[in-house]
């Protein structure tokens, strides 16, 4: 990342925007809440992304988590829907202008429990956005519920201990067929970045569930999604790094086969370097058995879990004009005038 | 203001028609029929011969919610007087189904006629109807058609024998099959075949004893025949249509399959690309969902659906009316609460329609009564949805909607596009100029209460905000401050009021020194031109003011003030149009009575005339 100073100015990115060119309004968040850290790293991937603030567009549905996206990127358009209804409302738009990039937030209660159709529906339809769930495994804009991402037999302040099982996010999106599932959690900040990073440039829909503390309501340490819990159990499937196009990857980890690299279709690559195991991120197999070891092991297991480059997106289906569709002009969308004949055809 | 009582835009004679003999061009013809048999298709054909004959044709199928197998009937009413309303009973039923047979000899009129299928074995206990048996199973056999299209082609045969006894003209039944099979020869020449060799058959063995006859006329030239749906398709597609995601339902379902159907016919750019999308949602949240999603990014965005699927739009409808987004949904209403009677016509979600969602939301309704009006309102929703940013709610009905209406044919806009307020990156610059630096996206700039809107995809460095159906200050910013919740409902009402005027005005007819008024909308109008006539038959002479928009205009309450009474006519069981009048107009509500019913069936002219007259007796 080059950053330019000049003349004691303030630092720039490549397009000439500071830092502060894509924070937003100060947040309401309680302290310490992990959608804030969340939404810190939202805005260095973007800067360092040289990403242009007009470029972007955010969406999420109801609750703290979806209350975050005025805390970043304040100078985006953002529609802040309904509870668990994010989805359909960022596919319709999405249609409008196919060269903006779709940023969406949402919560473990808005995908999990009243989102989760439309959440489903968006995998398979393979709609192109940055799909964050801020997974607190709690309700928190309604004071402490549990929500179905708690473990089962957690004890809840007001609520008494869950009896369900959970609802693992990244299980779902994978069934329903996602093309990038991720998880990350809020107290491993560089590799929130380097994922939301990887997840903007990937064509498809890609969905990182972050593990993101709610410190008021459900920061127990006995909890995966506590702070503590997160840390102590955290097992990183491998170091995560975008590196755009015209950034050297250093050739050594190659031979030694300790890196995998992911070619997005920007030119950029993942880079995943070995820490463990060896770990394949194109298998669905074995996503799908990681999650199923680290449910029965009580691992966070983070990284890309799951990531298929190349599977065409919502809008590769539709066949539009290159001319964003918002664009098109009276000319473009009425037909001329001799077609009534062609209608009034259509009808005997 | 048109002095006239008129009927799918052909001239009626006032005065009572010679009765004679013979009965030309004014029976209905009800075909009682099997669901899933393929009967569509002869139906549809005799229909369209009819209407290329020249004369005035409606048809309406009565459907069970069944996909194969349950008894269905579809009624083709010809009018000379262009009176094509429902009607309880026909002239003439055509008994395909043995099961029902009883049941439909009881709907002939005095003096009718009944054809049947000679597997109709039973007594005819009827001896004022004329009955013709017809040995369909044998006709089709005779013929080379394979055995797996034999039901279908008993239907085929029924075409040929009608033809014959009522003087369907061949040619035209020709055409009707070259319509039909979209000029595919082979499937015109053997279903014509069969018609002939039908229509020799009762040549030779039927003597015709009823006066029904068919014969030509001019009536029907320059006009065109087709449902409201495929209307609403084609309107919305030269309205500038770019996105509709719904979720299939009866009787909605039909707007968004000609939508598919069509655009690919109207909208393709030079390269080949679409410059649409049209995406089947997983339900209709998602469906309202994305039409919202679309209309805020600028798109002209439509969803079609029913009574259920409205329900479930209700929070997504508020969501738009509070962030000011525009959209449109189409209502094909039918019979509710619930699943009700799903293949059923009614105008039961007026209330529902008008005030959907929660909080205080109002929505701009339009509310087409013919095939013109569908196509009219399909591009004008899109123009009115833009230029007031808002979510406007097109009222059509079963009965509109996927029955055959005939109409003037479609004309193309009078007007360009209206886009409303949008403001792309010059424009911004120039606005911002304009208001000294001052720009926000809920700013009254100019005091009719519509802001200016940016949408997604804009560069300008001022052009983003944040939409959200949270408290909200002129400039888009989050508050819960009381003065500032009251001035956004304060200018939200204020467009609503703008609105008023621009909207379709209403149509008023009226009859020299009539005292008494009939509000009437939607579909009910060919029912209420005919109970008119009949009306003024009987020396009771009305004026008629048919409702095209919501909120109402001056002139309904003008109306309503100039007549001694009002009957406000509707399909509904709770009077729902009279209910928001009483509303509006509260002066004026004792002026108001109810015709209102709702029983799955369309209004027929007698019906509002027996309901109108009762009420007329009482002092
Ligand atoms: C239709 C509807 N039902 C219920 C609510 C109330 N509600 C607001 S936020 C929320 C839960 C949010 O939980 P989550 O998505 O996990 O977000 P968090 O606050 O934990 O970040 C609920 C139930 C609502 N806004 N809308
Ligand atoms: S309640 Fe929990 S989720 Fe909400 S802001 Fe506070 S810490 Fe964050
Ligand atoms: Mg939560």
């Amino acid at each position: 990342m080059i950053e330019h100073v000049v003349d004691g100015a303030k630092a720039t990115n490549q397009i000439g925007l500071t830092r502060a060119d894509y924070r937003g309004v100060q947040s309401t968040l309680c302290p310490g809440c992990g959608h804030m850290s969340i939404a810190n790293q939202i805005v260095n991937a973007c800067y360092e992304l040289n990403l242009v603030p007009e470029q972007v567009v955010k969406f999420s549905g109801i609750g703290c988590s979806s209350k975050s996206p005025t805390y970043f990127l304040g100078r985006s358009f953002g529609f802040n829907g309904l509870h668990g209804r994010m989805p359909s409302l960022a596919t319709g738009a999405s249609f409008a202008d196919t060269s903006v990039e779709i940023l969406a937030i949402s919560g473990d209660g808005d995908t999990a429990s009243i989102g989760m159709g439309q959440f489903k529906h968006c995998m398979r339809r393979n709609t192109p956005m940055v799909y964050i769930v801020e997974n607190n495994g709690v309700y928190g804009l309604t004071k402490g519920q549990y929500s179905a991402t708690t473990e089962q037999g957690i004890q809840l302040r007001k609520y008494g201990k869950t009896k369900f099982m959970p609802v693992d996010i990244c299980l779902e999106a994978l069934a329903s067929n996602a093309t990038f599932v991720a998880r990350s959690f809020a107290g491993d900040p560089k590799q929130v970045k380097e994922l939301i990073k990887a997840a903007i440039k990937h064509s498809g829909v890609a969905v990182l569930d972050i593990i993101s503390p709610c410190v008021t309501f459900h920061n127990l340490e006995t909890s995966l999604h506590s702070y503590v819990g997160g840390k102590g159990h955290e097992v990183p499937l491998h170091d995560i790094a975008y590196v755009p196009l015209l950034d050297e990857i250093t050739v050594d980890d190659f031979e030694t086969g300790t890196i995998k690299e992911v070619a997005l279709h920007d030119g950029g690559h993942i880079v995943l370097k070995k820490l463990g195991e060896d770990y394949d991120p194109f298998s669905r197999a074995q996503a799908f058995h990681i999650l199923e070891e680290a449910h029965r092991k009580n691992w966070l297991v983070t990284g890309l879990i799951y990531v298929d480059p190349d599977e065409k997106n919502l809008h590769d289906l539709f066949n539009l004009v290159d001319t964003p569709l918002n664009r098109l002009k009276e000319e473009h969308l009425r037909p001329p005038s001799d077609m009534i004949d062609v209608a009034n055809q259509l009808m005997q | 203001m048109e002095e006239s009582i008129a009927n799918a835009g052909v001239a009626t004679s006032l005065g009572c028609s010679e009765v004679s003999r013979e009965v030309v061009n004014d029976f209905s013809i009800t075909f009682s029929t099997i669901n899933g048999s393929g009967s569509a298709t002869a139906n549809l054909t005799i229909m369209r011969a009819i209407f290329k004959m020249g004369i005035p044709v409606s048809g309406k199928n009565i459907f069970p919610s069944n996909i194969k197998g349950l008894p269905t009937w579809f009624t083709i009413r010809l009018s000379k007087d262009g009176f094509l309303g429902y009607t309880e009973k026909s002239e003439i039923v055509v008994v395909m189904n043995p099961q029902t047979f009883a049941r439909d000899l009881a709907t002939v009129k005095p003096g009718g006629v009944i054809f049947y299928t000679d597997e109709y074995k039973g007594p005819i206990e009827r001896g004022d109807v004329v009955a013709y048996p017809m040995p369909v199973k044998k006709l089709a056999k005779e013929t080379d058609i394979p055995a797996n299209l034999r039901d279908y082609i008993e239907n085929v045969v029924y075409i040929g024998i009608l033809a014959q006894m009522l003087g369907i003209d061949f040619e035209r039944i020709y055409q009707a099959f070259e319509t039909h099979f979209q000029g595919k020869k082979k499937a015109v020449d053997s279903n014509f075949e069969v018609v002939r060799r039908a229509a020799k058959w009762a040549e030779e063995n039927l003597e015709k004893r009823d006066p029904y006859r068919v014969a030509p006329m001019n009536l029907t030239d320059g006009m065109i025949l087709g449902s409201g749906n495929a209307a609403a398709a084609l309107g919305s597609i030269f309205g500038g249509i770019q996105f509709s995601a719904w979720y299939p339902i009866t009787p909605s379902s039909s707007i968004a399959e000609s939508l598919n159907e069509y655009l690919p016919m109207f909208r393709k750019a030079a390269d080949g690309k679409a410059t649409y999308a049209v995406v089947q949602a997983e339900d209709e949240i998602s469906a309202v969902g994305m039409t919202v999603g679309a209309g805020w990014a600028g798109l002209r965005a439509m969803t079609a659906t029913s009574g259920p699927g409205l329900s479930l739009m209700a929070e997504y409808l508020g969501l738009a009316y509070y962030a000011e987004v525009p959209l449109v949904v189409w209502n094909v209403q039918r019979v509710g609460p619930s699943t009700g009677l799903p293949t059923r016509t009614a105008q039961g979600d007026v209330t529902f329609s008008y005030f959907i969602s929660h909080g205080d939301t109002k929505y701009i309704i339009l509310i087409p009564s013919t095939l013109k009006e569908c196509f009219e309102f399909g591009w004008q929703s899109l123009d009115i949805a833009e230029r007031f940013q808002t979510p406007v709610l097109v009222l059509s009905d079963l009965d509109l909607g996927m029955n055959y209406w005939i109409s003037a044919p479609f004309e193309y806009p009078d007007r360009p596009m209206d886009r409303g307020k949008i403001l792309w990156e010059e424009d911004l610059e120039k606005m911002i100029e304009r208001c000294q630096g001052k720009w926000g996206r809920y700013l009254d700039v100019d005091g009719d209460g519509i802001p200016y809107r940016t949408v997604m995809g804009n560069r300008h460095p001022r052009s983003g905000y944040f939409a959200r159906g949270t408290g909200h200050d002129d400039f888009g910013k989050y508050t819960e401050l009381p003065e500032d919740w009251e001035k956004g409902m304060k200018r939200l009402a204020l467009k609503f009021e703008t609105a008023r005027a621009v909207l379709p005005e209403p149509e008023i007819r009226t009859l020299q020194g009539a005292q008494i008024g009939i509000i009437a909308y939607g579909t009910t109008h060919d029912a209420v031109e005919e109970a008119r006539y009949l009306l003024k038959k009987e020396g009771i002479l009305t004026n008629y003011l048919r409702i095209r928009a919501l909120p109402f205009s001056k002139e309904v309450s003008q109306f309503v003030e100039r007549h001694q009474r009002v009957y406000v006519v509707e399909l509904n069981f709770d009077g729902q149009m009279k209910q928001v009048l009483s509303a509006e107009m509260p002066m004026l509500a004792h002026k108001l009575r109810s015709v209102a019913k709702v029983d799955g069936m369309p209004f027929s002219a007698e019906c509002i005339v027996r309901m109108l007259l009762s009420q007329e007796e009482r002092p």
